[in-house]
């Protein structure tokens, strides 16, 4: 096993660890806007996507990337921005 | 390593602090937004510095460069435009169709990245498993949501079985990849797309939101194996993060239902819409009530207590119920929401539908500041929900058993707005109805809520 495939587990089990205490203390009513805003944050899938740009060639390569591009792009942007919309409405009203 | 690597990764390490502060941020109404918002930011420096990378290092061709850009612009704006249109109430089916595509882009990464190395096959494998499940999985999710799939179990004829033959077939498929057999990762991804199928289809409608944050957690485990694909530490962290984060969600809520998660993956449970039947054993003994005598008796109480349900977020009528809420406060009627942690389509939604029907925040009470009020409530107003208020829940014995409930039953009267004497989700009777104290007001949560608002301009001035 190489070295860099070793700190690649360290920095999964601690992120795991980290998800883990992030979220145990959370009110109910923060549940759904979490679940979203999670949802919003594997969104960084785009990068993967970016990344795997680099290595395809080929019509059927740049048809797979384009098909995963729209996905994470979708995934990021509508993530984010619905978690925000649920968000803005928690508001103190006197 | 260059000065150039060097910036990039502590760039990269600056986006994965802004995913775990703006998640942590994400624990306290007050700081929520903020949260996502930087949590936001962290992603837009996170996307461009990948592409000042890409360019950095050249290797990218054109058409690549053409796919990419018109794949994501177009993905983007999709997931833009639905996320400004989505009505509040249809907003869960959404957060699964987002977590559905994310979950194929991360599944996509493995099939077209064909320069990994033998060790980083294994993650391979694993990112088009759980890519491929989550994928299909979401869609049908998203679907029973949306009421185009039935709400109720689909029962698969050996579908279990199935499931386990089609697993068994994916390890197979997938040790032989690790081999060497590049084409075997296909077979891997259609293998998990049918067991996605198979996994909700015979899941009831009412569980779907535990069945969602399964799956979201599936995606960032799916992420954080593409991370390893690629080669991408703020994969790794935020496909870890959101993996770990995800399985506590799914826990929380599974624990609001009293419900064990494999119980509810085995499926087969409920059906989350009320079945319409209105002759029910419980038939006997319960008390009918009309719009205008319910109006004038919440015209007349000194203490209010609205419990909104499933009933309440299907019929789309939290705008009524707090049109009614406030014209109640004008008479100086003391009013506040009684909100279950499951009550709703998802945990906390219906928060977010008060909300957005501009409840004031502080009458939203959660179920421990709730319950001890209801000693000192006159009326109670149960809109749409069932089994988060059956006394049964506090007999051994039944399937709503230990389920923590409102103490609906405490309050010197009781009206329930509900279309039928039918069943919830645990398929039993509630006791509540055949309460001498309970009045049942027959209706459509929408409908009997303006008819009681008319009732109340009508009468009570």
């Amino acid at each position: 096993m190489n070295p860099l495939l070793m700190a690649d587990l360290t920095v999964l089990t601690l992120s795991l660890l980290v998800g883990f205490e992030v979220i145990s203390k959370v009110p109910a009513t923060l549940h759904t806007p979490l679940m979203s805003g999670a949802n919003a944050i594997h969104g960084v899938v785009i990068v993967g996507v970016m990344l795997l740009a680099a290595t395809v060639t080929g019509v059927g390569g740049y048809l797979l990337l384009a098909v995963a591009a729209f996905g994470a792009g979708m995934n990021v942007a509508g993530g984010y921005l619905v978690t925000d919309r649920m968000l803005a409405m928690f508001r103190v009203r006197r | 390593m260059t000065g150039f690597d060097t910036v990039v990764h502590l760039v990269f390490l600056g986006c994965a602090v802004c995913f775990v502060i703006g998640l942590h941020l994400m624990n306290a109404p007050a700081s929520a937004r903020r949260g996502n918002r930087i949590s936001a930011a962290g992603m837009t420096v996170a996307v461009i510095t990948t592409a000042v990378v890409l360019l950095h290092d050249g290797h990218i061709t054109r058409g690549a460069v053409i796919a990419l850009t018109v794949g994501g612009l177009a993905g983007a704006a999709a997931g833009v435009i639905a996320a400004r249109r989505v009505l509040m109430t249809a907003m869960p089916q959404l957060v699964s169709l987002f977590n559905a595509v994310g979950g194929g882009a991360a599944a996509l990464i493995a099939l077209g990245d064909h320069t990994a190395s033998t060790q980083a096959a294994v993650t391979g494998v694993l990112d088009v498993a759980i890519g491929g499940v989550t994928f299909t999985g979401s869609l049908v999710a998203a679907g029973k949501l949306a009421g185009r799939i039935s709400g109720a179990p689909v029962t698969v004829r050996f579908g279990r079985p199935a499931m386990a033959v089609l697993a068994l077939i994916a390890i197979g498929l997938g040790i032989w990849y690790v081999a060497g057999a590049d084409l075997a990762l296909t077979g891997v991804a259609v293998a998990a797309l049918a067991v996605g199928v198979l996994l909700t289809l015979p899941i009831g409608g009412a569980d779907m939101p535990v069945v969602i944050s399964l799956l979201n957690a599936f995606t960032g485990t799916a992420v954080a194996m593409a991370g390893f694909v690629v080669g991408s530490t703020p994969l790794i962290i935020a496909g870890g993060l959101v993996g770990a984060a995800g399985a506590i969600l799914t826990k929380l809520m599974a624990d609001a239902m009293n419900r064990p998660v494999s119980a509810i993956i085995a499926g087969g449970y409920g059906t989350g819409d009320a079945v319409a039947v209105t002759a029910g054993s419980a038939a006997a003994g319960v008390r009918e009530i009309s719009a205008d005598d319910a109006a004038i008796q919440l015209a007349y109480a000194g203490k209010v207590v609205i419990v909104p349900g499933y009933g309440l977020a299907a019929a789309q009528a939290q705008h009524e119920a707090v049109a009614l809420a406030e014209a109640l406060t004008d008479r100086g009627v003391e009013v506040s929401y009684a909100i279950h942690p499951v009550a709703g389509r998802m945990p906390g939604h219906m928060n977010v539908l008060l909300a957005e029907a501009n409840a004031p925040y502080p009458q939203l009470r959660d179920l421990e500041e709730s319950n001890p009020e209801f000693a000192r409530t006159d009326v109670v107003l149960v809109i749409g929900a069932n089994d988060v208020t059956n006394p049964a829940a506090r007999r051994p014995g039944n399937p709503v058993s230990g389920m923590p409930i409102l103490d609906v039953d405490k309050a010197r009267s009781v009206i329930v707005l509900k279309r039928s004497l039918g069943h919830g989700y645990a398929g039993i009777d509630n006791e509540l109805y055949t309460d001498p104290r309970t009045a049942m007001l027959f209706a459509d949560a929408k409908a009997g809520l303006a008819a009681l608002l008319t009732g109340l301009h009508a009468y009570a001035n």
